[in-house]
């Protein structure tokens, strides 16, 4: 029985009754985790007694009719697409976040803030649809085809800079008043201070707020799926078509049976594993602003 | 010697000014797109967008016609996805600001979990879903199966905006609940969720908004039937997917697809702005007695 020890106070047979009930639905929903993996692993199982783990991330063609179930091509495309999104939402993010705090009026800053909330909530399929039917044909236009690597880190990259905008901004406005202050006191010029106090005051809070954005992108699948192409291959230029993880998985699911279902969930098994891996990483970001 | 001086003054102003100039472009630049998209969306979308529009059948793959079996599909699904989530997250959360302590093994594993849970992708939820509620349980392609995944995963915000709530309440009312011989499931029926109850709301908006954002957790649990659902059994085709089915897969459909999006954002804006209004605004909390 759980019994916290404030709840000493009452011992009535309500509240046993209360808390073993809300034990049950805690219990539900941590099992819900576990389900998942459970279900992902046993849905996989076909091709995984087959195939060996490696061979997955190491081959480089994905034929299934032929048995033939490498991921690596697209994992790269997931890995790229990300990689470049997150570079460049990180930089105007951040940048957002700055322009927030120290550079724009109030009143600009304020409807700054609401627009960049507003689009923190626009679904993803909105963005795709948008990248589809503006940023394609633009793209296409100055080199054909248009749907590639490029057009879908531009869409990933509209997608999460709200993330880190919204993130940064809050991280840089928990930096004491009493640094700025100090700052302003030595002289220091408002790029001085930003560079030198700011920033490196609030860089757990931003580099965490970049972990979170990659995250999305990572699992991101509308957006990607509608811009960026979907040939299966290794991307060799920004320009190239590409297929990642996830749209690999959207695309193939509803015809998929057998050993091939059970490739795409792998596929599922490996992109949560990623995810895992960078909340971990993130975790440990969080521990260290703790201590630090 | 005033050469010297004019460098020295140029090197302590060429930073500054190059710093101001990248960070207002920056803004502007993602000020500048943001709008755009906006306006092309409004642009586009507006032409299309009338009364009978919203409630009429799809005719011709989308291509003309209406979304009324898709706006009824898109709230049978969330009132699934909520009707399932709201009891489990709230027991949840009251379990883990009420009861337990924060050192607790179970507490830390249960939002440990929960964490995870966040994180996970959307499309493997949807994989999850297919495997288990669709096949496993036998539910198919139903409003029902793509309803329960959601549920599956707003749970984490809803329990950690309710978490929130609950730990928002000051802790004298709890000392005053049990100093009055208050039993502590009185205690929270009467005053700590009346208290926290905009708090708790605004959480639900919230996963409202992510759930109805969402598509590709859809796609293989709640399906592409575009007809009215005669029960929850029927698969049902959400807001989301048919923006992408349109965008897609329907050569022609885009001018539907335009005024599809434009509903959904109209319909995400007026959730994610009073979950808000209300987590900023409503802060004359009520007690209300029996």
């Amino acid at each position: 029985m759980i019994w916290s020890k404030r709840s000493t106070s009452s011992p009535s047979r309500a509240d046993a009754r209360l808390a073993g009930l809300c034990s049950a639905a805690a219990g539900l929903v941590a099992a819900i985790l576990l389900l998942i993996v459970l279900f992902l692993l046993h849905e996989s199982r076909p091709v995984l007694q087959r195939v060996e783990w490696l061979r997955f991330l190491t081959d480089a063609s994905w034929h299934p009719a032929e048995g033939l179930f490498g991921l690596a091509p697209m994992l790269w495309a997931t890995l790229v697409s990300s990689a470049g999104a997150l570079l460049l939402a990180g930089t105007l993010g951040v940048a957002s976040a700055l322009f927030c705090r120290f550079y724009a009026p109030p009143s600009a800053s304020r409807w700054f803030r609401r627009l960049v909330a507003l689009l923190a909530g626009i679904p993803s399929v909105v963005f795709g649809f948008w990248g589809l039917t503006v940023l394609v044909p633009i793209i296409a236009s100055w080199r054909p085809p248009g749907a590639s690597l490029l057009t879908g880190i531009l869409v990933l990259t509209l997608m999460i800079l709200p993330t880190v905008a919204l993130i940064a901004d809050a991280a840089l406005a928990a930096v004491p008043e009493i640094y700025l202050r100090g700052a302003a006191a030595l002289g220091m010029s408002r790029s001085g201070t930003i560079l030198g106090v700011a920033l490196p005051a609030a860089k757990g809070g931003i580099i965490a707020g970049i972990l979170l954005a990659a995250g999305r992108a990572l699992g991101e699948t509308m957006a990607v799926l509608m811009v960026s192409g979907n040939v299966v291959q290794m991307p060799h230029s920004l320009f190239d078509p590409v297929r990642t993880l996830t749209a690999n998985i959207a695309l193939e699911m509803a015809y998929a049976t057998g050993e091939h279902r059970a490739a795409l969930f792998v596929s599922g098994l490996v992109l949560t594993g990623l995810v895992i891996l960078l909340a971990m990483v993130a975790a440990r970001f969080g521990e260290v602003r703790h201590h630090g | 010697m005033a050469e010297a001086e004019s460098l020295a003054v140029t090197r302590r102003w060429l930073p500054e000014a190059l710093m101001t100039l990248a960070v207002w472009g920056s803004a502007l630049l993602v000020a500048g797109i943001f709008l755009w998209l906006l306006g092309d969306l409004l642009w586009r979308g507006a032409g299309h967008l009338s009364w009978s529009f919203l409630f009429s059948s799809p005719l011709n793959a989308g291509r003309a016609g209406g979304i009324a079996p898709i706006l009824v599909s898109t709230l049978l699904i969330l009132g699934v996805a909520v009707a399932a989530a709201v009891p489990l997250g709230l027991a949840t959360a009251v379990l883990l600001a009420e009861f337990l302590s924060s050192h607790s093994r179970f507490g830390r594993l249960v939002g440990l979990s929960l964490d995870v849970l966040a994180g996970v992708p959307s499309i493997v939820f949807g994989l999850f879903g297919n495997a288990f509620f669709s096949i496993f349980l036998g539910l198919g392609f139903s409003i029902l199966s793509g309803g329960l995944t959601l549920a599956c995963m707003v749970l984490p915000i809803l329990v950690r905006t309710a978490e929130a709530a609950l730990r928002a309440v000051p802790d004298d009312w709890r000392l005053a609940g049990a100093a009055l011989g208050l039993s502590r499931t009185a205690a929270l029926r009467h005053i700590l969720l009346p208290a926290a109850s905009s708090g708790l709301v605004a959480g639900l908006l919230l996963g409202v908004g992510r759930a109805m954002a969402e598509t590709a957790a859809l796609i293989f649990t709640s399906g592409y039937v575009d007809r009215m659902p005669s029960s929850l059994f029927d698969s049902g085709r959400a807001l989301s997917v048919h923006i992408y089915d349109l965008s897609m897969n329907v050569a022609g459909g885009d001018g539907n697809a335009y005024a599809s999006a434009l509903v959904l954002i109209g319909l995400l804006i007026l959730i994610n702005g009073t979950s808000l209004w209300l987590a900023e605004h409503w802060l004359n909390r009520r007690i209300l007695t029996p």
